[in-house]
């Protein structure tokens, strides 16, 4: 970690040597990267090197009724480096019929949960991933709720859960 | 020593997974304090491996901050960590403020700086009270327990709300801080510490409550850091991360604070961190509650964000048509069709709302960055080797809250 204290700029300066043209935005003193998904996992690699050691979350958002959204999904890392406290955010696009993204399990043990919690909810697969099961769903469920098309009240899963009785239990 | 009868003793033949039996810990035991469930396996009363199963409490949390609007969702933050729901509304609005740009009185980060503190005392003490119960200090939970109420007497005085506060507003509170609300935090502040000095003679030295938690559930700072842990649990760890000086928000730039740190990053170290985080927020609530800036709590009609004052909607055209507006669907805020990630430094650990704006006036996507779902991951790897009696030790230093943790 000899660039740890290096402003973002730097690191930015350097991913973009080392990556060829991402789209980058600033908003409301937020440093965005768009990266394309084959990228990702050297991305984030080089950038953990770079001093943003901490992973401090990672999401999705379903665009499906975002007005003018041209993919379906979008990944987001949340970044960090607890060296100098500067913050940056790695967004990935993905469409059906196959989303899907390389693992950084192998990079951040703490992403384990966070890419089952994004399995489970969106639907979205993690390549590599050592125990992609759901998270807060249970295992029968079949639907990734967060999804745009989830109706908010369900698809009457709850009445169909199979029912444990007294002799059975 | 030899007890064990011939015929028996040909343990080399048998396969030592057969000494392991399965014990499930929740989702309903006292211990858990919340709703979740840990499979263990035990060797005797040594745990090999656990297994952490969440969800039992999932409420789909998210799903529903796209249908309700900024200023309905913040009554399920509260329901969150429902230890510390003031801490959630201030992290839920300071969000939604920050998609939507808004910048605060003066007077109102004062404010949500001070029940932020709050807040986290309040959940400190909830959390290390609740080890001290686990481990047999049920003295020190009740002293803990009695200051909890003090501060919820607070809260009651201040919004008419004792747990779920639903304390903010976008742009402001639902409520300006009275006189009688002062006075109250201001007792409290001069005689907390004597309780706390107290509890800490209680715990602190205990020999007993040491030996069960020191060198119990270890967490290294590499470890910390890979499986991102924040808030007291990283910093009883080594990890000198904390969001309220690394990136200030609201009035704590203006406060003279210390970040507390352990480098044992065990049991103990996390109820020692927690300690003294509460005395580092009450100096930020001492010193906040004598510097509350004057002026309106409120951002002014002009944002269009917080209702104006009743004397304004009857007096002015401006506040008669602002409060319509407002009160109105689909008329209110102008939201960016953007997204950001605001964060704040929740008694727990580092807790953040990722929100995308399409224009309405409901989020399009309100992820919440829960701090217990990252510190319940680290369960396993803490208790490994440990006995079935430090389950309790460990889950409770980790300060997991079901609600939080399954949303």
């Amino acid at each position: 970690m000899t660039s740890t204290s290096s402003p973002i700029n730097d690191v930015l300066e350097s991913l973009l040597g080392r990556f060829g043209p991402l789209t980058t935005s600033t908003f409301r003193g937020q440093t965005r990267v768009v990266v394309q998904p084959d990228a990702l996992f050297e991305v984030l690699s080089f950038l953990k090197d770079s001093g943003f050691d901490l992973l401090v979350d990672v999401t999705s958002v379903d665009y499906l009724e975002y007005r003018g959204a041209p993919h379906r999904y979008g990944m987001v890392y949340l970044l960090a480096s607890t060296e100098t406290g500067q913050r940056l955010t790695l967004r990935v696009f993905l469409d059906d019929p196959n989303p899907c993204v390389p693992s950084v399990v192998s990079l951040w043990e703490g992403a384990n949960w966070l890419e089952r919690e994004v399995w489970d909810l969106f639907g979205i697969r993690f390549e590599g991933h050592p125990d992609l099961r759901r998270l807060v769903m249970p295992e029968e469920f079949t639907a990734h709720p967060l999804r745009k098309d989830y109706p908010m009240q369900g698809r009457g899963e709850r009445h169909n859960f199979p029912i444990i009785t007294r002799d059975h239990s | 020593m030899s007890i064990a009868h011939p015929e028996l003793d040909a343990s080399k033949t048998v396969r030592s997974e057969d000494y392991l039996w399965k014990l499930n810990f929740g989702p309903q035991h006292p211990a858990t304090h919340t709703t979740l469930r840990i499979v263990l396996t035990l060797d005797g009363e040594r745990v090999v491996d656990a297994m952490p199963e969440m969800g039992y409490l999932h409420s789909g949390f998210e799903k529903i901050g796209e249908h309700l609007t900024f200023n309905q969702y913040v009554t399920v933050t509260d329901r969150m960590n429902y230890i510390s729901p003031m801490a959630n509304n201030v992290a839920w609005h300071g969000a939604v403020e920050k998609l939507l740009g808004i910048t605060l009185t003066p007077r109102c980060s004062t404010i949500r700086t001070i029940v932020a503190e709050l807040a986290r005392i309040s959940d400190h003490l909830l959390s290390n009270g609740a080890v001290g119960l686990d481990v047999g200090a049920f003295t020190f939970f009740l002293y803990a327990f009695y200051q909890r109420e003090v501060i919820y007497d607070i809260f009651e005085t201040l919004c008419g709300a004792r747990f779920t506060n639903s304390y903010t507003r976008v742009g402001g509170v639902s409520h300006d801080f009275t006189p009688l609300v002062v006075q109250k935090i201001r007792d409290f502040v001069k005689n907390f510490p004597r309780t706390l000095d107290d509890m800490e003679r209680l715990l602190t030295r205990n020999r007993i409550f040491v030996d069960r938690t020191k060198g119990v559930g270890v967490l290294s700072r590499a470890e910390a850091i890979a499986r991102s842990a924040t808030g007291p649990v990283a910093r009883a760890s080594g990890v000198t991360r904390d969001v309220r000086k690394d990136d200030p928000y609201l009035s704590y730039a203006d406060f003279d604070f210390n970040i507390c740190c352990a480098s044992a990053g065990d049991c103990y170290a996390r109820y020692l961190v927690r300690m003294a985080e509460i005395r580092e927020s009450l100096r930020i609530v001492s010193q906040a509650i004598e510097n509350i800036p004057e002026g309106p709590a409120n951002v002014g009609i002009d944002q269009r964000t917080a209702l104006p004052s009743k004397q304004q909607v009857y007096s002015t055209i401006e506040g008669t048509i602002s409060h319509f507006e407002l009160s109105m669907a689909h008329r209110g805020f102008e939201v960016p069709c953007e997204e950001s990630y605001a964060a704040t430094e929740a008694p727990n650990g580092e807790l953040g709302f990722y929100i995308v704006g399409d224009g309405r006036e409901a989020a399009y996507r309100a992820r919440c960055r829960p701090p217990s779902l990252l510190h319940f991951a680290l369960f396993p790897s803490l208790i490994k080797g440990h006995t079935l009696s430090d389950v309790v030790a460990v889950l409770g230093s980790l300060n997991i809250i079901a609600a939080e943790l399954d949303r």
